[in-house]
Order: C-alpha cells, then structure tokens, then sequence
C-alpha cells in the first residue's frame, strides 16, 4: 500500500507557544493542536479525517497544505519531505497540494469575478494552457457543473452551492495529486450537499486526485472516505479502512462519536442503545495526563483500579492500522459497538 | 420553583379534532405569512402556514436555507413587530393572537409563557455582562423577587441544565464558557421562568454531535419535567427523527407536508420530503452516487404560480396536463398527514417503491 502512496504523514507536530502576559515568561506553556499525526494516503483514494472541534483536524490539512508550518515530523507527497521547503521549491510544491474551504462565502473574494479567481493559481505558477487561459477556465466551470457564461459574474451572483463548484473549480485548475478538503459541505443544505458529494467523487474518478476529506458529519465521510482516521485532541485515536471503522469501532471514542449521530430513522433511533460522552474536550493547553481521553471515556469508569492507573500515567501508543490508542480496546464495556 | 402543571387533555391531538370538539389547540398557527418590502420587491418568506401544537407535544419544523422556518419563529416570539415585515394571519396562543398583540402584551408573554432558543449562542449571550447576571434578568423581569433570590433561581437552573459547580460559573463571562456550556446557559435563560411553550431556533447546529447529544437528551428531559410544548426548528432530519412527535416540512414558505414522525419517514407522501430523504448520505448506506435533489430553490421575489416545489420536482410530469406548473396545490389533510401535492397517493407510493 506504501509503494503507491501519493502522501505519507509522519509523526506531525503543531506546538503553538502561549504568549505569556506581563509577568508571566513568554512560551512557558504551549498548545499542542496536533501532536504526533500518522498516516497515509494512496493515490486517487480519500482519507476521511473526523473529531470535534478543537481536535486538530482542520491545522492538521493546513499543515499537509503547508498553509501553516509544522513544528515537527515529516509530510512526504511522492516520497519527498515538503514539511520544510522554502523558497523555489515551495512555490513549485503548491501544484501538488490544493485546498477547498468550509465557507463558500468567504474564500471568494467579493471583487474578483469567478473567471478571475479560477485563473489566478494559473496565473500564479505562471501556466499557459493550450487553447489560452480563459478557454481553460470555461472548460473547468463545466467541469464543476457550470456554465461557461458565469465566467464575467460576481461570486454573490452565487448561491451557496455554486460557490463551493467555484472553489472546486479552482482547486481542480493545477490538476493536483492531492487536494485537502476542509468542511467542504458543511455551510450548505442536504439537497446541495449532495450535488456537489457528488461532483467531488467523480472529479476523482475522472482525475485520480486524492483527498483529505476533513469533516464533523460522519455521513458524509462514511459516504465518500476510503480510509477514515479519528482525531481527539491533537492525536488520532483510530484509523482503518471505512468500513472496519464503521463496522466494528474498537475505541471507545470512536463507539461515542458513531452513537451520537442523529439517525434519520425514528424507529431505529428510539431502539438505539445510546453512549452519551460526558463534558466538554478538555482544554489543549492543560490536556489530562496519560490517555488524553480518560476523562471522558465511558470505559475507564468500568475499570478497576489498577487498570484505570495505566490510563492516568500511560500514554497509549499511537493508533495504527492494526490497533487503536487505547491501553483497554476490546475489553467488554457497557457500550454496543456502533450502529446496526 | 414552582412546577408546572400539565394542561387538562394534554395529549397531541390533531386540529381537526379541536375543531370537532370545539375546543381550541393550546397553539393554534392559521393562515400565517409573513412578507418583507425590499428594494427588490416583496420578499414572500412566509405563505400560509397552518399547524397547532398541544403541550407536552414536540412539533419539528424542517425545511433548507430560506424555507421560512426562522421566520415563522421570529413572527410567533414577536420579534417582527417594529419591523418593515408584514406579518398576516394568525397565532392563537392560549386564545391570545400573537400576531395583532401590541409589544407590550407580547413583552409579558415572551420568557415567561414563550421562551426561545436561537441557534448561535455566542451572539445571542451578552459579552460584557456574566451568564449568571444575564439568566437572573430574566427571572427578575417576569418575578417579584430580590436579586438574591433570583440569583439562587439562576444558579438552580444553571444546575439542572448541567453546568458543573453553578455557583462559580454564574460569575463567568460567556468567554469562559465553551459552545455547549454555552448552549446550556441559553436553555437555562430560556426555561428559568418555565415557559409552556418552547422554541428552538437550530439550537444545535453550531455544536459536535457528542454535545448535540447531550443537549438534544436534556431539552427533552425538561420538557418532560415542565410539561411543555416545544417547536424544534431544524435542518437535520436525524434530529427530528431523535426527538419529535410530528413534523412539518417547509419549503418555499409553505407547509408541503406535516404530520406524526414516523408517518413523515415512513409513509413519506411528498416529492420534496422524499427527495430529503434520499439526498442524506446514512451511516448505513454504501458507496455510490448520492440522489440530490436537482436546481435550486425558488427565489422568494418572485415564487412561481403553480406548486412551489414543481420547477424542481422530477414527478411534476406523472401529474399531467402541466397542473403542477400551473395550479398551486392546496394543503389536504388526511389522518392527520397534510401534503401539498397534485399527485395522488397511490402515484406517490409507486414513486417511492420505484427509486
């Protein structure tokens, strides 16, 4: 699987430094947002990478899309380490690595007409396409679903799904390896998400470009994901291909995450067994010692002594293909695995 | 605290039964519509809503972007009032019509009778006062009591909604707070004085689906607790599915089908109803192509004559005869299950075993 990997991320590092106040010494405490990420990605697959907010999966995409700098471990797209390029070789990295964005609103500039905006990664890596440059850009608006017409108009000519085309459009222009989807259908309703779910899933058949699909709706990362990794607090807990992770989910963060989806099925719901997580995600900057989710998890309550203090000074390995973060994964808990 | 009592009869029951009876609905929405005056032209968000709801009933209204769900809301809380809208019809609460009620008599209603739950708490908490000092103004309003009373009453409710060691938090800044905590605050604000009618405006949406949980589980234990009746406003059919007695599907300012549930769900009798359904990715489903529902909703400036939905409607043929383009359907309520469709129900069960 390795061989054919378009990118590899190890051991991922964000340390972000607290800036102390007047009396306090600057960086006495830092943040740690990812602390410590593995995983790969073939070509043409998707990577579905799932948490609650504050977890670190949207700076874990910036980093792969060196939109911020790691503070440590590697990112290889083709087998070269691009976690500290600079310079020359960071422009022509940027060809490899494009990005969508949550809010179609805001990643548009409100002065730029569509056409511009499409053209401008063109423009920037100083590409000439056969037939010229505005030929191009009529041909990836249909591409997106389009018309070629909407080349002169106004992103608030746009409804919220025509906007993301626009920006799928324009990250499809450099004909990217890998593209880092962060919450690309999350500001739009139900009907329109799945038009443009769609739009990405062939744009990938067509292309073969892979993507880091980061999203909080678990349905639609089962729906689209490959390989799905479960991130809480800076750390991935679980990874597996969709349908082990699905299936049968071995953390019991991940069992959580799966029961709380609200299912659009009322018998079922009203016959769900429910694992309900207690609190809030602790706080980045003063995580709990040991296992970052023993002071949430449904499990530990369960243990006895002498387990539960293997939680507390342990910190479990990283999640691998084959196993889960967690010292006791497996072991019986009062929580059914997943949903039916 | 006082509890509140549970009303005589308070079982869901359907409006024709009321109007059998004679007896009137503890809320009773007629014919509502709200209009706004643009520079554009008027903005028709809101077109005739009918529905009612009993106490200890929960009445999801769904519908996507610019369907009118906020805005029915906000013309029940009386938030329109002093505005360009044209609010029409009426809201009978209690026997009281909320539309023609002057801001003074609404003024009484709103935290006490009626509360509200908007879906963005960090917009809706003000930043400069403490969550304590901001839930306590509301008990003081409708209460005759001393502060420290109404202090005592915060930091209770502030317990019940779940806030660990409430007698600290209550001095915090919503700052401190995080998105769920804050959420909570809001319902506790929202409850303090045990409104018997409750409306929440998305009070989800901007939360992880573990907190959702958690807060989906608690406004249904307080309503359980409080006897009330609560209108869910949300996008989210797997909301609905978890939490609601009934539901009313809105798109382009109109109810196109309500009714029980499990009646929405599984005995689903409008195009537009179904093509929601079809268009979830599950957790269950499997890889594949997802069925959206093509085009783009009606633009509200100008809402095309016939049946709102027909432009975008893949079934609008089977009707014949263009009267899908041309005639607006009217809502029919049968058993309960209301559908605005010219299609009949046997044409609508073939649609559905056929996709």
């Amino acid at each position: 699987m390795d061989t054919q990997a378009i990118l590899q991320v190890e051991n991922l590092q964000k340390h972000f430094p607290i800036k102390g106040g007047l009396f306090s010494p600057k960086g006495s405490k830092i943040v740690k947002a990812v602390d410590g990420v593995s995983f790969s990605l073939a070509r043409g697959q998707t990577l579905g990478l799932v948490g609650e907010s504050g977890c670190g999966k949207s700076t874990t995409g910036r980093m792969i899309a060196r939109l911020m700098d790691p503070t440590g471990g590697r990112i290889l797209i083709d087998g070269v380490d691009i976690s500290q390029l600079g310079g020359r070789d960071l422009y022509n990295f940027r060809r490899k690595v494009q990005m969508i964005f949550q809010d179609p609103f805001a990643s548009l500039n409100p002065r730029q007409t569509v056409g511009t905006a499409i053209a401008a990664p063109m423009l920037a890596q100083k590409i000439n396409p056969a037939g010229g440059l505005k030929n191009r850009v009529k041909e990836l608006l249909e591409q997106v679903g389009l018309k070629p017409e909407h080349y002169n108009r106004f992103p608030h000519e746009f409804s919220g799904g025509q906007r993301q085309r626009v920006g799928i459009a324009r990250a499809i222009s450099l004909n990217p390896s890998v593209i880092v989807c962060d919450e690309p259908v999350s500001a739009l309703d139900v009907s329109v998400q799945a038009q443009v779910v769609n739009l990405l899933q062939e744009i990938q058949r067509d292309t073969g470009v892979a993507y880091i699909f980061i999203a909080h709706d678990l349905s639609v990362v089962r729906h689209i994901s490959h390989e799905v990794a479960v991130m809480y607090l800076g750390k991935v807990v679980e990874q597996g291909t969709r349908e082990e992770l699905f299936r049968e989910p071995r953390h019991p963060y991940t069992q959580a995450l799966l029961s709380a989806v609200p299912l659009p099925d009322p018998r079922a719901a009203r016959q769900q067994q429910k694992i309900r997580l207690r609190g809030d995600l602790p706080s980045p900057a003063n995580p709990p010692s040991g296992c970052v989710f023993r002071t949430r998890c449904p499990l530990f309550g369960t243990l006895g002594a002498e387990l539960q203090q293997r939680c507390i000074s342990e910190i479990p390995r990283p999640a691998s293909a084959a196993a889960p973060a967690c010292h006791h994964a497996g072991l019986e808990s009062a929580a059914p695995a997943g949903v039916q | 605290m006082t509890q509140l009592q549970p009303s005589p009869g308070g079982q869901p029951a359907t409006r024709t039964a009321h109007q059998a009876a004679g007896t009137a609905a503890f809320l009773d929405v007629r014919n509502l519509s709200v209009k706004f005056p643009t520079d554009d032209g008027l903005v028709s968000a809101v077109n005739g809503m009918d529905f009612s709801l009993e106490r200890g009933q929960t009445l999801g209204i769904v519908g996507e972007s610019g369907s009118g769900k906020s805005v029915t809301s906000q013309a029940l809380m009386g938030l329109l009032k002093g505005t360009s809208a044209r609010v029409t019809g009426q809201a009978l609460f209690q026997g009281k019509d909320l539309v023609t009620l002057p801001e003074s008599g609404m003024r009484q209603l709103r935290g006490r009778n009626i509360g509200m739950i908007f879906q963005d708490p960090l917009s809706a908490l003000h930043p400069f006062f403490t969550v304590g000092h901001q839930i306590a103004e509301a008990y003081l309003v409708h209460n005759k009591a001393s502060k420290k009373q109404a202090r005592a009453a915060a930091v209770d409710m502030l317990g019940r909604v779940g806030i660990p060691s409430p007698e600290q938090r209550y001095d915090e800044y919503p700052h401190h707070f995080s998105g769920g905590m804050r959420q909570r605050a809001m319902i506790a604000m929202a409850l303090i004085c045990e409104p018997e009618l409750l409306i929440a405006d998305e009070p989800t949406t901007a939360l992880d689906v573990t907190v959702q949980a958690q807060i989906l589980d608690l406004m249904s234990e307080l309503q359980q607790e409080t006897n009330s009746a609560l209108i869910l406003i949300t996008h989210d059919l797997g909301v609905v599915a978890e939490v609601c007695d009934s539901v009313l599907v809105m798109y382009g300012g109109q109810c196109v089908e309500s009714g029980p549930v499990d009646e929405i769900f599984y005995d689903t009798q409008h195009p537009y109803t179904l093509g929601l359904l079809k268009s979830m990715p599950t957790l269950s489903s499997s890889s594949g192509r997802l069925n959206p529902i093509p085009g783009q909703p009606p633009s509200l400036l100008d809402l095309p004559k016939g049946c709102i939905f027909s432009a975008r409607c893949e079934y609008a043929a089977l009707a014949g005869d263009g009267v899908c383009a041309g005639q607006r359907p009217e809502l029919v309520v049968e058993d309960g299950h209301g559908k605005r469709c010219h299609l009949s129900g046997p044409q609508i069960v073939t649609i559905r075993n056929t996709r």
